[in-house]
């Protein structure tokens, strides 16, 4: 191997930190407000939620911190209030902030999860329906269709009743629960991904890169995984990021239904639904917290989701 | 001519049927048939080691679906195609794959042909990792930097992404990675349609080395009679998925016989402008779903007659050299 | 020439805004047409010849603009002109066929529809009178049926039937020049040779002139009377056609000439040019194309020739300027 050969391919280019910053998406980014602002506001409250334990200024979940005496307390502007109970506090005085940031917690986990089943689970299906076609294709989409006219909430309540039925009395634990909705809502939002993994995937399937591939002796799998996924990931990004809004959403209800995440790990929406007993007798401050957080944080993910999908579209550019 | 060592290729009697009939439950509603397109039609030929054969013809003529067919990217629905004598649709397995070492193919449209996220470095050492042919990365990317080397581009080019290159530049990438695995037989599929004629000239005089140098048998689909008349040895000439005549090149450009070979050497624009009075023929190409009965060329073919209409002629020698397959050839009927 | 020209190009430049700063599509590039002649306009990829017909017509959008030189139809300034003036220009003085005919008529109307709204505009007549007239215009285009296949939606037409629609839409109401931009490179061979005798024999009855911009050196070599080679955003070399092809007299136009393959030929090896032509945020300085050129002196790689006289032509070359004749 001569010198020339060798230093030419140790130079590989400039990294993958530089090439980010120099692509049209971060130049388009740097001049969107609205993206930038949404992003920000996106990552501090993802910080401010997984870092609840350090944060937070009270243990709302240990009993043995809390105190009675405390309860029900207002904001702090407001009279009566305490400054170290920013937010207020509960019926049972819990500081309402560090229930905010633990509940944020919780329902960033399970929304996240649920994105990244929905997204496993319907990109490998899409992939498979597209490039291997006929009766698979056909059934996969069929049992997609089928799905489509339920409502996502009535689907994750049906898994969810079930497995609650299925398993067994002593499995009832707080982790198993919370694994069952996070497939539950998983399990309703796969098609979208699924069928526009297809859709790409079919287009991919027939370029001239695939053929070669096939030529030169490529198996399916591999032509699959290696040439036609990365390929098909881009819009599956734009849907994954509003998905997430969605499934934080669906979390919410099922948990202000009663019937989503135990009662040991509150998630905003548990706790919408306890403070909703209090809104008409006045401590206000019990349900509009948390609404406010559950509006900021989704609203947040999909402008984010939004102006990515502008960005990527070539015909707007 | 002496056939003293057996061809490289051989297509014997191939044909290709598409099923483009609409969805079942269509057909079954609205009472549509089925359809059948049959892009290829009993096509046979031959091609000797070292020698390149040109498929010319128009759109829908077949061409493509040939190329295809002859790489095994699809399968024959009728007849058979033999690489060194074995049929490519009877093996299997690492047979199969052995094979397809010894082929490959170059394709029309250079943006699509390379995957765009992979380095050009990966694009042109895939089949080395496919079939195995070296194991060590360090002695890959050597032979990488040597095919980037022999088709004029710079070994630094390896770590660079197909978005970065000109044209003219990924289809000499895409002749790399065929070359990569060290083959035979190469079918190209009008490989410079898509590029400037200044590019377009890089490339076939790049070709012409490289089978030069290395022995290569070239398959060299086009639409372009200039370029095929400067690339082939043998020329045959398609239309709606048969070959009507197949000759070599000074025969098929000297004295054409096919009514639908000399129009289409009529039709070419006169560089050269020597004044010669031209009558573009009427028509177009019919719809490859509804065929002409008998010669698919008699309604556009001026000394057609009954049995033209009739009758599907066949390929026949001529003493000329070539076969043509034509009636009015045959009857003596040209009136040259 | 006597007669004023019906086009006149003078020094038009046009510009691209882009991130990384303006880039230039065409630079400097001058010509005319006289009324009735085929100006051929011929260039490989990115050399500008769509960017000036997009100028001439009035389409060019931002991010481009005109940044620089006027257009001058019949004598009057069109390049300044706000958007309901050209439009109403565009149609009944300057017609305009482009090279893909499924893009260029409205798949959700008939084409006697589309003939019939164009007509009217431009020429005032009733509806009557302009369906006779758009039945006649498809008939002298060669479409078969005129008269049946006037009401029939474009996907009813094949590609070579499509253009001659386009060709009759066009031609409606009568327009001085042409604009056709690669009218037959989406077209079979032997289409090919159909509609270039049409457009030639069509545009002499009406006594049309056409600019027919296309890379295609056989089909310029058939049609256009004179020719002007585009590269790089400019003219470098311009004249009748058959001087042009055989006797050319820029160093780009020769190594174009031999580079293309030719049936009456019987070479080895094509002549080459070796590299591409530059991207256009990486134009060199001097003449765009003194990277390639086999007769490369230092002049060429600081200042940039203008148009001058070389044989029987006009040539962008220090070649030409120093000395009064260059040979092959």
């Amino acid at each position: 191997m001569s010198a020339d050969t060798r230093t030419a391919i140790a130079d590989r280019g400039p990294g993958v930190i530089r090439r980010a910053l120099d692509s049209d998406l971060w130049y388009s980014f740097t001049r969107a407000p609205v993206a930038m602002t949404a992003a920000i506001i996106t990552l501090l409250l993802i910080i401010g939620a997984f870092g609840a334990p350090i944060l937070s200024p009270h243990e709302p979940f240990n009993p043995s911190t809390l105190s009675l005496n405390d309860s029900m307390l207002p904001p702090a502007w407001l009279p009566d209030g305490q400054l170290r109970y920013l937010l207020g506090t509960d019926d049972q005085g819990r500081d309402v902030l560090s229930t905010l940031l633990y509940g944020s917690r919780v329902s960033l986990l399970v929304g996240l999860a649920s994105v990244v089943f929905a997204m496993v689970l319907g990109v490998g299906l899409g992939l498979l329906s597209g490039y291997v076609g006929g009766r698979i294709d056909a059934f996969i989409m069929r049992v997609a269709d089928v799905q489509l006219s339920f409502p996502a909430i009535l689907i994750a309540l049906l898994i969810d009743g079930v497995a609650r039925a299925a398993l067994p009395r002593d499995a009832h634990n707080e982790w198993i629960a919370i694994a069952v909705l996070i497939g539950s809502i998983g399990l309703a939002n796969w098609v979208q991904y699924a069928r526009t993994v297809r859709g790409s995937t079919l287009i991919e399937k027939n370029k001239e890169y695939v053929q070669a591939a096939r030529v030169i002796g490529v198996g399916p799998l591999r032509i699959m995984w290696r040439h036609v996924l990365p390929n098909s990931l881009g819009p599956v990004l734009v849907i994954a990021t509003i998905n997430i809004a969605q499934a934080i959403i669906t979390e919410a209800t099922l948990s202000f239904l009663g019937v989503g995440v135990p009662p040991t790990s509150p998630s905003l929406g548990t706790m919408i639904n306890n403070g909703n007993n209090f809104l008409y007798s006045g401590e206000w401050w019990l349900v509009i917290f948390p609404g406010l957080m559950l509006v900021l944080l989704c609203m947040s993910v999909n402008l984010l989701g939004d102006w990515l999908r502008d960005a990527l579209n070539p015909k707007l550019q | 001519m002496s056939t003293a060592a057996a061809p490289l290729v051989k297509a014997d009697s191939i044909g290709k049927v598409f099923d483009v009939s609409p969805p079942w439950l269509n057909r079954v509603l609205e009472g549509k048939p089925r359809l059948l397109l049959h892009a290829v039609d009993g096509v046979s030929f031959e091609i000797e080691r070292g020698e390149t054969l040109a498929l010319v013809g128009e759109s829908g003529c077949g061409k493509s679906t040939v190329a295809r067919l002859l790489v095994g990217l699809y399968r024959p629905s009728s007849g058979s195609v033999r690489f060194d004598g074995e049929d490519l649709s009877s093996i299997a397995g690492p047979q199969a794959q052995a094979l397809r070492r010894r082929m490959q193919m170059i394709f029309q449209d250079p943006y699509a042909s390379l995957n765009p996220r992979w380095r050009v470095s990966d694009i042109i050492a895939e089949p080395i990792r496919v079939h195995r042919l070296i194991e060590s990365p360090a002695d890959i990317e050597a032979r990488v930097a040597q095919l980037l080397g022999q088709v004029g581009l710079a070994a630094s080019d390896a770590v660079k992404f197909p978005h970065q290159f000109s044209g003219g530049q990924r289809q000499r990438i895409s002749i790399a990675r065929a070359l990569a695995s060290e083959p035979e037989f190469l079918v190209c599929d009008e490989p410079t349609s898509a590029l400037d004629v200044s590019v377009q000239a890089q490339v076939l005089n790049l070709m012409r080395e490289l089978q030069r140098a290395r022995g290569l048998t070239y398959l060299f689909i086009s639409h372009n009679l200039a370029v095929v008349h400067h690339v082939s040895d043998r020329v045959g000439v398609m239309y709606l998925g048969r070959i009507v005549e197949i000759a070599p090149r000074a025969r098929i450009f000297g004295s054409p016989r096919h009514p639908y070979t000399r129009m289409l050497l009529d039709a070419i624009p006169d560089i050269s402008m020597s004044g010669r009075a031209r009558t573009p023929v009427g028509g177009e190409v019919p719809n490859p779903l509804n065929p002409p009965s008998g010669c698919t060329f008699h309604p556009r073919c001026p000394l057609a007659n009954e049995r033209c209409k009739a009758e599907r002629p066949v390929l026949r020698e001529i003493t000329e050299g070539g076969r043509v397959a034509c009636h009015a050839v045959e009857e003596g009927r040209l009136g040259l | 020439m006597t007669q004023t020209p019906l086009l006149e190009v003078r020094h038009l430049r046009v510009e691209f805004a882009s991130r990384r700063g303006a880039l230039v599509a065409i630079d400097d590039v001058s010509l005319s047409i006289a009324p009735g002649e085929v100006l051929g306009v011929v260039g490989e990829s990115g050399a500008g010849k769509s960017v000036t017909g997009a100028a001439i017509i009035g389409l060019i959008e931002p991010p481009g603009r005109i940044t620089g030189g006027e257009i001058l139809l019949e004598g009057r300034r069109i390049d300044n002109l706000p958007y309901e003036s050209m439009r109403a220009i565009r149609g009944r003085k300057i017609g305009a066929i482009f090279q893909d005919p499924l893009t260029s008529l409205n798949p959700l109307y008939t084409v006697g529809r589309q003939l019939v709204e164009t007509i009217q505009t431009h020429l005032g007549l009733n509806e009557k009178a302009a369906r006779d007239r758009a039945v006649a215009l498809l008939e002298s285009t060669g479409i078969p049926a005129a008269a049946q296949r006037i009401d029939h939606y474009p996907h009813q037409f094949s590609g070579g039937m499509r253009q001659r629609v386009v060709i009759a839409l066009a031609l409606a109401a009568e327009p001085r020049l042409i604009v056709a931009d690669e009218p037959t490179t989406a077209l079979d061979v032997s289409i090919q040779a159909q509609i270039i005798s049409l457009i030639k024999r069509l545009c002499k009855e009406q006594g049309t002139a056409v600019m027919l911009v296309t890379h295609d050196m056989g089909v310029i070599a058939e049609t256009a009377d004179r020719v002007a080679v585009m590269y790089a955003g400019h003219i470098v070399e311009m004249g009748p056609v058959a001087d042009v092809i055989h006797r050319p007299q820029h160093p780009y136009t020769v190594g174009l000439m031999g580079s293309i393959p030719s049936i009456g030929e019987d070479r080895t090896r094509l002549a080459q040019i070796d590299g591409a032509m530059p991207r256009l945020n990486a134009i060199p300085t001097g003449c765009a194309f003194n990277p390639r050129c086999p007769r490369v002196m230092p002049r060429c790689r600081e200042e940039r020739p203008e148009l001058v006289p070389a044989g029987q032509t006009l040539a962008a070359c220090w070649l030409h300027a120093q000395t009064p004749e260059v040979t092959r």
